[in-house]
């Protein structure tokens, strides 16, 4: 296994994890932080995949990555303080008045 | 020699603490957990010569995200449900979900071996110059567009927290 495919591999599971993250944990924090490690895993890719073509297109997205990631959590933080405020849980299960 | 040492060393490095943000039950501990990858992947972005990325992946992510992320778990109480039991109804499935992923993406790379050519960083191409030239000729369009987003993301926090108060 070169380093290439270790990167590629390594950015796959940084991405799997956070899926799983998102999926099983029932704190909505770490949801959210599940979240960030998957956009941490496309920005590796992006800067690998950047570093084996000689090319710099790759990287300058890993930066549009960053400014995503920093909206995200400057729109879901506030969000999580009023769903704190009005069900008085950061469980994800409490937040049912979407069901129908 | 030194270079792959290290990369793999990172790479390791990242994946422990990933494994650790979810299976850690107080989310300041998979806080640091996080911390400790965007830390190690900024080491690995620095061994590939991109230290650009590596610079603003410790300024932005460890210190304007993270800061915010841990000020707020600061904020709640740890006597809350969510903190007491650690995984929801959907472990099983989530497992299920996690090995399917893994299986689909390991086969799709391994077919497509024409993209791994060799790993030659050049730190010519990836100086603060070529960036910001970059930005400001080819990528003008995204450039701003990142922006618009930064602004609607303030608009929309400004607003949450209003509606919140007023509602």
């Amino acid at each position: 296994m070169d380093n290439v495919q270790f990167l590629v591999g390594l950015s796959v599971l940084l991405f799997a994890t956070g899926l799983l993250g998102v999926i099983i944990r029932r704190n909505l924090l770490i949801v959210l932080m599940s979240v960030e490690l998957m956009l941490n895993g496309v920005s590796l890719s992006l800067v690998t995949f950047s570093v084996i073509h000689g090319s710099i297109d790759g990287a300058v997205f890993a930066f549009v990555i960053f400014v995503v990631a920093a909206c995200e959590m400057g729109v879901a933080i506030p969000t999580i303080l009023l769903l704190m405020k009005y069900k008085d849980s950061l469980d994800v299960s409490s937040y049912t008045e979407l069901k129908g | 020699m030194f270079e792959t040492f290290f990369l793999w060393f990172f790479g390791l490095l990242a994946m422990l603490f990933a494994i650790g943000l979810i299976m850690q039950k107080h989310p300041m501990r998979a806080a640091l957990s996080l911390i400790g990858v965007m830390i190690s992947l900024a080491a690995i972005y620095g061994i590939l010569q991109v230290h650009v990325v590596a610079v603003f992946q410790v300024l932005v992510y460890v210190g304007a995200v993270m800061v915010f992320m841990i000020y707020v778990i600061m904020m709640l109480d740890d006597k809350d449900m969510a903190f007491i039991q650690k995984y929801s109804k959907l472990l099983v499935p989530g497992v299920v979900v996690f090995f399917v992923f893994l299986v689909a993406m390991i086969g799709a790379l391994s077919r497509a071996s024409v993209i791994f050519k060799p790993l030659e960083s050049n730190s010519k191409i990836f100086t603060f110059e070529v960036f910001s030239e970059k930005f400001i000729t080819h990528y003008l369009f995204h450039f701003e567009l990142a922006s618009l987003l930064l602004l609607v993301g303030v608009i929309a926090a400004v607003t949450v927290i209003k509606g919140g108060r007023h509602g």
